[in-house]
């Protein structure tokens, strides 16, 4: 790749921030490498005229349709839980979120 | 039963089920025990679902002694692409992230084929939330091509063609989100089809890009494969997205193309010249202009048409499937189901840390360029454009359509790589679904068949599109010009005992 890069470590850093990924330094190295060799296959798409084309988000139309308004069976609590990495009684169980007199917050003090 | 005869078909195994001439459960014992045998070396189940297959076949068998109707797909073998949710059997689509996940629900796909008398086998490998053109991302294990163990049988359902090339199952379901059901079919030698966007329920398929994937069959011959999209389509209340349109009579356009003499008179088969582009296999050149005159043969008429933003599609599609994942695979957090990373001192660290352990290298580098693209003060330049160029894109095939009934192109621009040859380089691998994006994007049907082998004895496979629920016209074509060649029984050597 030449030195004009279309992406920075600090960047990709940032994208990995926003995307809830906690990635190793290795990781961001490689993924600024193709990030960028990527960023600038798809730069492409610049010479194309687009004036007057509509976006196209789904090939077939349709609309949202609603249902009616009514209460439905849904999954039991027990199945819908059956998966939870961790729960107590009828929660998913994730490290405490607001500050407690209990302490410190680790998922160890629920 | 030997599952690799050429009556191991749909066509030939149901008659025989329903007449009582062949129990269920002697044709399921049969592919387990070539699975047993086999698949050591191939690797193509995931999880080998015995019981459960015993037990379906059993159900079969019961039905036909008492009189009752066993269903169209009696006593037929599948096997599932992981990435289907079946109820109570551990769906984790070859990720880390969701291993141990045991579904509550089952896909609208997988509960027809089990009405409709079909039995699972058990899942298939794929590349990890099928994103890959080679199954080497699957987080556990690579899946090798039947006809030489050193070359990829593409991705992502690659389990799913490797499994049927290799008489491991009869069928198979696959998605296809860019080429992921018709370019492993291409590579491995079998039949694959992604129907019309909407024409089978996404309900219970674990979503890669909501608005590009496409569920759909593979079997070894056309008229199976027919007979597969029939029952898996149809409306379904679970998924809005799906279309209201009755569903066609498949097996019997494929059967009315098999028909000898011109069986194709009147139709015209469009060859579009973008598809012959530079980088393309000399010998899948060759195969695919040889099954062109042999479709002129059978009575159908060549139309030169151009498709001419066909040169965007790769960068429309990375644009448009990197930000549709980014956004569903927001869900995985190790909150409600699979994997979590252990001891979190924070929400915020369990997040970042089970999405981090728990993601392959390729969700990963999607989620990260999807970010990306939609970010603020770069939608615009991204994402927005790559809808515009989408559309032009949909624009080019409804102009071919209004000269042509179908298309007929290569399915990829060359047969099977070997495992590491293209892993180096993310780029490499997107291109080698150069011919398959294109119909994802515009949402038209498009089937993979066998048209030829290489020098190497790799498997060549021709590509047949149509306008939009132009299924049948799919079909017909593909009969005509299998009745017209042998490549459908070519069969891979055992492997059993090889590692």
């Amino acid at each position: 790749m030449s030195g004009a890069s279309r992406i920075k470590p600090e960047e990709v850093r940032e994208i990995a921030t926003l995307s809830r990924l906690r990635l190793s330094d290795e990781e961001v190295k490689a993924l600024t490498q193709d990030l960028d060799s990527i960023l600038g296959y798809v730069a492409e798409l610049s010479a194309l005229d687009m004036t007057g084309v509509e976006p196209m988000t789904h090939a077939v139309p349709f609309d949202c349709p609603l249902r009616a308004d009514e209460v439905r069976p849904s999954l039991p609590l027990e199945e819908a839980l059956a998966n939870a990495p961790r729960r107590e009684a009828s929660f998913f169980q994730v490290p405490r979120i607001v500050p407690g007199p209990a302490g410190g917050g680790g998922e160890e003090d629920l | 039963m030997d599952p690799r005869a050429a009556t191991s078909t749909i066509a030939s195994i149901v008659p025989a089920v329903r007449a009582g001439k062949i129990r269920a459960r002697e044709v399921a014992d049969a592919y387990l025990e070539r699975i047993a045998r086999e698949d050591a070396a191939l690797g193509c189940y995931v999880r080998v679902d015995a019981e459960g297959a015993r037990r379906s076949a059993d159900a079969v068998d019961a039905a036909v002694k008492a009189g009752r109707d066993p269903g169209p797909l009696a006593g037929v073998p599948l096997g599932i692409k992981d990435i289907f949710c079946t109820k109570g059997v551990e769906t984790a689509c070859a990720s880390k992230i969701l291993r141990g996940f045991v579904p509550p629900y089952e896909s609208t796909v997988t509960a027809r084929l089990a009405a409709a008398g079909a039995v699972s086998l058990g899942k298939l490998n794929m590349d990890e939330f099928a994103m890959g053109s080679s199954n080497e991302n699957s987080a556990v294990g690579t899946v090798k091509n039947p006809w030489s163990l050193a070359h990829v049988p593409g991705g992502s359902s690659g389990g799913s063609a490797a499994a049927v090339a290799a008489s491991l199952c009869v069928g198979a379901t696959g998605t296809d989100t860019g080429g992921s059901i018709r370019q492993p079919a291409s590579l491995c030698g079998v039949v694959g089809i992604k129907p019309t966007y909407g024409r089978v329920s996404r309900y219970g398929v674990i979503a890669f890009a909501s608005s590009l994937d496409h569920p759909g069959p593979f079997a070894r011959t056309v008229e199976d494969t027919a007979t597969l999209l029939e029952v898996m389509a149809g409306a379904d209340p679970l998924d809005a997205t799906s279309v209201p349109q009755p569903v066609g009579a498949y097996a019997k356009a494929a059967r009315a193309g098999r028909q000898s003499g011109s069986s194709l008179n009147g139709v015209r088969v469009g060859v579009p010249a973008e598809y012959f582009a530079a980088g393309m296999d000399p010998e899948v050149e060759a195969a695919v202009r040889g099954a062109h005159e042999e479709l002129a043969r059978a009575g159908a008429t060549l139309v030169p048409v151009s498709l001419p933003h066909t040169r965007y599609a790769i960068a429309t599609y990375y644009l448009v499937c990197t930000a549709e994942a980014s956004s569903n695979l927001s869900r995985y957090d190790g909150v409600k189901y699979g994997a979590r990373a252990a001891d979190p001192k924070s929400l915020e660290e369990l997040y970042a840390r089970t999405r981090g352990e728990g993601f392959g290298r390729e969700p990963k580098r999607r989620i990260m360029l999807g970010t990306y693209v939609l970010r603020a003060g770069y939608y615009e330049a991204y994402y927005g454009k790559a809808l515009r160029a989408r559309r032009k894109i949909a624009d080019d095939f409804a102009a071919a359509f209004a000269k042509c009934d179908v298309l007929v192109t290569a399915t990829s621009p060359v047969p099977a790589f070997k495992f590491g040859e293209r892993m180096g380089d993310p780029l490499q691998m997107y291109l080698a679904d150069v011919l398959t994006v294109a119909p994802n994007l515009a949402g038209i049907p498009a089937l993979a068949q066998p048209c030829g082998f290489s020098t190497m004895g790799l498997p060549i496979g021709l590509q047949v599109m149509g306008p939009p629920l132009g299924e049948e016209a799919c079909f017909r074509v593909a009969g005509a010009y299998e009745s017209r060649t042998s490549w459908h029984e070519k069969r891979p050597p055992d492997v059993g005992g090889l590692k």
